[in-house]
């Protein structure tokens, strides 16, 4: 083989500085006949064996979660999950973090977060029809908090909007823990015909490698290494490895994707993401059984004397790498250049099973394709279960007012409206929105078939930080409920699993845990993962953030099927309560109440019992199918008084509801689990009572619809006005605003 | 009856007026691509969608209001046809000279999705003809430019040829435009340049189907 000229000396400090161990290292020189690597080389196996791409402390507990499902098309290992809609249709979809650089650079950080994430569908032939983003920020009072906020919001908009994808729900949480690293957590979701799913795998040797889409440039060069390391008082030098986003490119790139597909001219697609280059050419060849060859010198470039390691590396967004097939070039270069895109024949595919790049006429790497993937180390670190909570000591003060707590809840920084964001996202484009943010679940129609997706995105990381395992399984349990409550059934989801440094025992612990409560709650109520990513090393000067694994599922309703949302809608209608085991409150520990109202963060979080989840949430369905429903919330965080108050706000139509059972504190603000509010036409109630026994729940009417004010119980009566005030005010006075 | 679309690469709304469009007249309107330099024979009116076309690039509507279909476009509306743009469109009918003023960022600087009420000034042009003038009726909007300016004299003189269309109702101004304008036609009234999105209010599956109207006034401006 030719000599690999080595152009820049491979020394300690330089592995290290590649975040591979001197143990990975060595592994490496094996698998390439323990020569010295070159620079390129030791930059594209640094790519590859870093925790983003190659899951390594993870993989191990990732395998463990249910993925299969009679719906379940495509599982894990693709660009996304793909879920059986019926009828010839499919639903793609996935989630994925952008948190270390949304940290650095909050705009573009956000809106590459939110194009890689359309891109990983697109890919699949799929084209994007909803969007949502879980976003976590520090306390409020932090001093990056306000520019994060800002920043962050801004680019997932200026993102999504301009591509033209509605984003249709999402969560923003704010807690000191991520007061040193930001999570934002982007899903997309994309409908396509079963028949034409594009995947990454090769076929065919000596077939051309086409690179399609923007410029490769500089930006982004070790980003993904970037995002497997803690951050520390040096972050302010990692800006340029920050990428920038053109969502105008993209938006061009995904019709010139889905019109080439259509043409048949493609054989195998993956976009360039994490690790660029590198990985969409490995993962292309190696699935496919494959070698690839490069040459580096047809890539198209924005900045000039780009060295082989800077081209293999960059994370320059809005590209895309495929095999074609030759006897369609033609069709091909028509499509590229109807939406003027830049694109070249950069290599081929070869029957070797090595991965060769040359560059200005020498070979700059050959390694083992395979094995990049295949043999990347994979860890069993060590972990220790979290040390259970002691049960919650509390008693409430006995001048405790009701109405005072769920206006302070209303008003408080994680309980106030989000408006001030989701009105700065499109949620209406392409014109199928049927439910837009601030319900249960984004709805969004599929053209022709008529049916309707609804979309969720959960998790309660207090709850996981007490009880990782409980928690995880809430997280599950919730993103399912608010499907259910809109009367969808949920099919199937996607995880994003942020934690702290996997190299520290209890952070391990913690991961292992919500894992198992994941998988448990998905095998309990049938909703398989069957796509995700894993982000670790959220830990800025060794403090970690809160463990924040996010649930986004997808539910399906038939055409013509009932919806409901959350809004009161008529006066004088009955306000039940159902739930698979209690109906009212009586759980407090790490409660809503508690933290807001108290400024308390203990006790254990409300256990999940995954069977009464599962008779409430179908008996749900079927008052909703069943036309007997007028509204549905769920109760969650703040318990039935603040899901009452959200309901009435919503419909601006008020409630009066009876005094509650046992201790009013925790009867109105308890988070116990597996509960709905419903409102029901007088008529209606001996049919939901009887279904509820037909499905092993408990109902109990708690009130009537009407008027203009919140009338909980014994307490003073709070009007719609100062309710919707006190709610709608808390994010606009925040960020500044008259 | 024979529409044309006019799609940039940028448009994301196309596909929302394509459908609205066959749905109000039955037919399935003609997608233009921008570099064609000619409309189809037979063309009743030109719809220009919203998105955000060559990226919103130098400035919003300014390269597509210079791309090859749009000479043909200009020359067709100052004959007389029947043009609408919506948002993005609007955008490029200003920067193509067929629309007076300019549409600046939004006033608080960012972008905004809302439902905003609408109230008709005038329904002199055929597309608001089917709507009392003084009616309000409720609207999406989704822009981040739709902060409407012109000059003093500018203003003045919309309000004496009775050509501001729709403005936002009191309260309900989402941008800071100038005397609370949502969408102006030409002097000729047979060009109509709207922020809001009635082809989001047209379909039974949408909250209202109000903007459909909007669309039928197409189909008597070809009759």
């Amino acid at each position: 083989m030719t000599t690999l000229n080595p152009d820049v000396a491979i020394t300690e400090d330089l592995i290290a500085a590649h975040g591979l161990t001197p143990d990975e290292y060595a592994r490496f020189q094996r698998l390439i006949g323990n020569r010295e690597p070159t620079f390129t080389e030791l930059g594209i196996v640094s790519a590859m064996w870093n925790e983003h791409c190659s899951y390594k402390s993870s993989k191990k507990w990732l395998r463990t979660l249910p993925t299969e499902g009679e719906r379940v098309i495509e599982g894990p290992g693709e660009n996304a999950g793909v879920v059986d809609i019926g009828d010839g249709q499919a639903v793609v979809f996935k989630m994925e973090s952008h948190n270390h650089p949304s940290y650095i650079e909050p705009y573009q950080g956000a809106a590459t977060g939110v194009g890689g994430i359309l891109r990983d569908v697109f890919t699949m032939g799929a084209r994007p029809i909803a969007a949502m983003n879980a976003l976590r920020f520090g306390a409020p009072e932090h001093p990056k908090t306000k520019h994060l906020v800002s920043g962050v919001v801004a680019g997932v908009g200026g993102y999504g909007n301009a591509f033209g994808v509605p984003t249709v729900g999402g969560e923003v949480e704010f807690h000191p823990r991520y007061n040193g690293n930001c999570l934002v957590n982007a899903f997309a979701a994309g409908i396509v015909q079963t028949d034409a799913i594009f995947r990454s795998e090769a076929r065919g040797v000596g077939l051309p490698v086409v690179y399609l889409g923007a410029k490769t440039g500089r930006d982004g060069v070790g980003g993904a290494t970037m995002a497997s390391a803690e951050f520390d008082d040096t972050i302010e030098d990692k800006r340029p490895t920050v990428q920038v986003g053109d969502p105008f490119t993209e938006k061009c790139l995904l019709e010139a994707c889905l019109e080439l597909m259509a043409t048949g001219a493609v054989i195998a697609i993956q976009d360039m993401g994490a690790a660029g280059l590198t990985c969409s050419a490995v993962e292309m060849g190696a699935k496919g059984n494959l070698g690839i060859r490069l040459d580096l010198d047809k890539v198209p470039v924005r900045e000039t004397n780009m060295t082989a390691y800077e081209m293999m590396l960059s994370e320059s967004q809005e590209r895309m790498l495929m095999v074609l097939d030759p006897g369609k070039r033609a069709a091909a270069e028509a499509v590229f250049r109807k939406w003027n895109l830049d694109f070249a024949t950069v290599g081929e595919t070869t029957d070797t099973l090595r991965f060769e790049i040359w560059h200005l006429g020498e070979k700059v790497a050959d390694l083992p394709i395979k094995e990049l993937g295949d043999e990347a180390p994979e860890y069993d670190r060590p972990w220790v279960a979290p040390a259970p909570r002691e049960p919650l000591e509390f008693s409430p003060p006995a001048d405790s007012d009701i109405a005072d707590a769920l206006l302070t809840l209303l008003s408080a920084p994680n309980g106030a409206s989000r408006r001030w964001v989701y009105e700065q996202y499109d949620t209406l484009v392409r014109g199928h929105t049927l439910a837009t943010p601030g319900g249960d679940a984004g709805i969004v129609r599929v053209e022709e078939s008529g049916k309707s997706l609804a979309f969720s995105v959960d998790v309660t990381p207090r709850y996981v930080e007490a009880d990782p395992f409980e928690g995880g399984k809430h997280a599950v349990a919730e993103c399912w409920r608010n499907l259910c409550a809109v009367g969808a059934l949920p099919l199937a989801a996607t995880d994003n699993l942020n934690f702290g440094n996997p190299e520290r025992p209890e952070i391990m612990g913690g991961f292992v845990r919500a894992i198992e409560g994941v998988g448990e709650a998905c095998r309990a109520l049938d909703f398989p993962i069957v796509s995700g990513n894993v982000s670790l090393y959220n830990e800025t000067d060794g403090s970690g953030i809160l463990p924040t694994p996010a649930i986004a599922g997808v539910g399906l309703l038939n055409p013509g099927a009932h919806r409901v949302g959350a809004a009161f809608t008529e006066a004088d209608n009955a306000v039940m309560i159902l739930g698979g085991n209690t109906l009212w409150g009586t759980h407090l520990g790490q409660s809503m109440l508690l933290r807001d109202v108290f400024d308390l963060e203990d006790g254990q979080p409300p256990k999940i019992d995954l069977a009464a989840e599962r008779r409430a949430g179908d008996a749900v369905r079927a008052l909703i199918a069943k036309g007997l429903a007028k509204s549905v919330h769920d109760v969650s965080d703040g318990g039935i008084a603040l899901a009452v108050a959200e309901m009435a706000m919503a419909g601006n139509l008020g409630a009066t509801l009876s005094a509650a059972t046992g201790d009013a504190l925790a009867a109105w603000f308890g988070e116990d689990q597996a509960r709905y509010i419903v409102e029901v036409a007088p008529t209606d109630r001996d049919a939901v009572e009887s279904l509820a026994t037909e499905h092993g729940i408990s109902t109990e009417m708690i009130g009537t619809t009407g008027g203009d004010q919140l009338k909980l119980g014994n307490a003073r009566a709070i009007s719609l006005g100062d309710a919707k005030e006190a709610f709608e005010r808390w994010f606009p006075t925040y960020m500044g605003e008259p | 009856m024979a529409l044309a679309v006019i799609q940039f690469p940028g448009s994301n709304r196309d596909s929302d007026m394509v459908e609205a469009l066959a749905h109000v007249t039955g037919t399935k309107p003609h997608l233009v691509w921008h570099a064609e330099t000619s409309l189809p024979a037979g063309i009743e009116a030109v719809v220009l969608p919203g998105g955000f076309s060559y990226g919103d690039y130098l400035r919003c509507g300014a390269i597509a209001a210079r791309a090859p279909v749009m000479t043909e476009v200009a020359k067709r509306a100052q004959q007389g046809l029947p043009v609408i743009g919506v948002c993005n469109g609007f955008q490029i009918l200003i920067e193509a000279g067929l629309l007076p003023g300019a549409l600046m960022r939004n006033a608080n600087l960012r972008f905004v999705c809302k439902t905003v009420d609408l109230e008709v000034q005038s329904n002199r042009s055929r597309f608001l003809e089917g709507f009392d003038v003084g009616t309000r009726w409720a609207c999406p909007v989704a822009h981040g430019d739709g902060n409407y300016v012109c000059s003093a004299d500018m203003l003045a003189r919309l309000q004496d040829t009775d050509s501001i269309a729709l403005t936002y109702a009191s309260g309900s101004n989402p941008n800071g435009s100038v005397a609370n304008i949502a969408g102006i036609t030409n002097e000729a009234g047979n060009v109509l340049g709207m922020m809001p999105h009635p082809e989001n209010i047209s379909l039974p599956h949408q909250p209202t189907q109000v903007g459909a109207r909007i669309f039928e006034g197409l189909l008597h401006a070809a009759a």
